[in-house]
């Protein structure tokens, strides 16, 4: 597995962190440098709250190398609160339980392993229903 | 005005060729081509594929191609736009020889699946969506239909076997197709008892990761010997677009903008209007993407894609008629190749060469290829000259 790859997304991963543009105020999630509302360069780093609601969700069965020992897993398009999208994973949660709709909050877990190759983990953002909400 | 015809044809069956490689598999599809087109001879080569540095570890196909169909020296490169390769591919032939600066152009879409299995063919087909922020989810595409699956059922109120259409007709169409996976009629029945594999989408909804190749050779009308045996089928417009790689950065993820904007392009390039597409080849790699296809094209209105295939418009005889041959579902989904299968079945068509799967209408096809969620879009109009 390519360690440089996951260490330098460490601050999106762990902090959710992305950028707010200077212009006109959106803000962006993966940050991407280029505004993509007014496409003007946007640089500013922005923390998001790690909070947000399901857009849409499935359950994964048949998953790719790495995350097979984890199947079946629920995935989800994530609308978060200050307006970007993401996509994550949710935790904590039976997938039966799963709405659109549904308010969640972000936590930290394992993502991946790499198979037999080194024993590294990545860890990274997934979601859990949102404490507190019923 | 310079006029393009597509002048050789050529596939191979679509399945599982475990004795049969990467290689041996682009070479039957090329000698057909070039034997069709009645030995024109190609002085470039334009490779569609998606996955053989993945699957096959075997990148450079452009070279490798040439030299084992025995066209050592011409110029030879692969063009990748995941699942839209062999459209992407089509499309770098067309400009080559309509630029002039190339007579004879061979262009092959090629896929070999099943030299791997379940994960490592999930983890190849993933390099299609964004590494770093969706993939790295455990997120594959399978996953990325039923995400656009699950929201659209929920904002359109779409019954549970609303998409049974899609995979209903496309199974119809490739009983009739000698070349295709299934050839099987479904029963109504069938897709409603289907196991959700990735919910909702279920087995039906899915297109089959197969092996294949097909080849097209195209030229210049006037370069065409006198005595030409083919029916002329022309291609009257080739346009494409791109979306945001990832689906989650899309404003409006239930619209397919590149399908929309590379079918306006193609469109008004061709000087047509919708209504005049006799048939649809589009990419149904997901029920989902189908309808959405539909919709984003301008064919049905939004959130009503899904009605035309329960209403039975897109059948052969419909007003419609989409994959005609099969589609990906019935056909299978040979990656990269797919692009160039749908032309091969699209000029099947104009020629009238179809039996089984012949439409009426046979005057303009349109072909749309898809990479991933519509993040990349080709369409290619194809017309019979008189």
């Amino acid at each position: 597995m390519e360690i440089p790859r996951h260490w330098r997304l460490k601050k999106q991963r762990y902090a959710l962190m992305g950028e707010v543009c200077p212009h006109c105020d959106a803000k962006i999630f993966p940050p991407r440098d280029v505004c993509p509302e007014c496409h003007h360069e946007a640089k500013e780093l922005f923390q998001f709250s790690g909070k947000g609601e399901i857009y849409s969700y499935t359950t994964i069965y048949e998953a790719p190398s790495g995350f097979d020992s984890n199947a079946p897993y629920t995935v989800a398009l994530i609308k978060l609160n200050e307006g970007p999208m993401l996509t994550a994973q949710l935790t904590d949660v039976e997938a039966a339980q799963v709405q659109i709709g549904m308010p969640v909050e972000m936590v930290t877990r394992k993502m991946r392993d790499d198979g037999d190759e080194r024993g590294m983990i990545v860890y990274g953002y997934k979601f859990r229903k949102r404490v507190g909400v019923t | 005005m310079t006029e393009i015809i597509i002048a050789g044809l050529g596939q191979t069956d679509v399945g599982e060729h475990w004795d049969i490689s990467l290689r041996d598999l682009a070479f039957l599809a090329i000698e057909s081509a070039i034997k069709d087109a009645g030995g024109l001879k190609p002085q470039a080569l334009y490779v569609g594929n998606m996955l053989a540095p993945n699957l096959s570890r075997q990148a450079h196909l452009g070279a490798l191609l040439a030299d084992f169909a025995g066209l050592t020296g011409i110029e030879a490169v692969t063009v990748e736009a995941a699942g839209a390769s062999g459209g992407a591919a089509l499309r770098q032939g067309y400009l080559a020889v309509k630029s002039g600066l190339v007579d004879v152009a061979l262009v092959v879409g090629v896929e070999k699946m099943t030299d791997q299995v379940g994960a490592g063919v999930e983890e190849a087909l993933a390099t299609a969506a964004d590494s770093d922020y969706e993939s790295v989810q455990g997120l594959t595409p399978t996953a990325q239909a039923a995400l656009l699956m699950q929201r659209y059922m929920h904002e359109y109120n779409v019954p549970a076997d609303g998409f049974a259409g899609f995979a209903l007709t496309a199974h119809a169409n490739g009983a009739g197709n000698p070349h295709a996976m299934f050839r099987k009629a479904i029963k109504p029945e069938t897709y409603a008892k289907a196991e959700p594999l990735t919910p909702p989408l279920n087995m039906f909804d899915a297109a089959p990761n197969a092996d294949g190749a097909a080849a097209l050779v195209l030229t210049r009308r006037e370069l065409l010997p006198s005595d030409w045996p083919h029916p002329l089928v022309k291609i009257l417009a080739s346009a494409t677009a791109s979306d945001t790689l990832a689906l989650h950065d899309r404003k409006d993820p239930l619209f397919f903008e590149a399908a929309h904007l590379a079918t306006g392009r193609a469109i008004k390039q061709a000087g047509i209007t919708l209504d005049q597409v006799d048939f649809f080849e589009y990419h149904d790699a997901y029920s989902i993407y189908a309808a959405l296809a539909l919709e984003s094209s301008g064919f049905a209105i939004r959130g009503h894609g899904w009605k035309m295939a329960a209403d039975g418009r897109i059948s052969l005889t419909g007003n419609l008629p989409c994959a005609t041959m099969g589609g990906l579902k019935a056909r299978g989904f040979a990656g990269g190749a797919t692009g160039v299968y749908q032309a091969v079945e699209a000029a099947t068509q104009l020629r009238g060469q179809a039996e089984a799967c012949q439409v009426t209408r046979t005057r303009v096809g349109m072909i749309q290829s898809l990479g991933g969620p519509a993040s990349t879009a080709v369409v290619h109009i194809l017309e019979k000259l008189d």
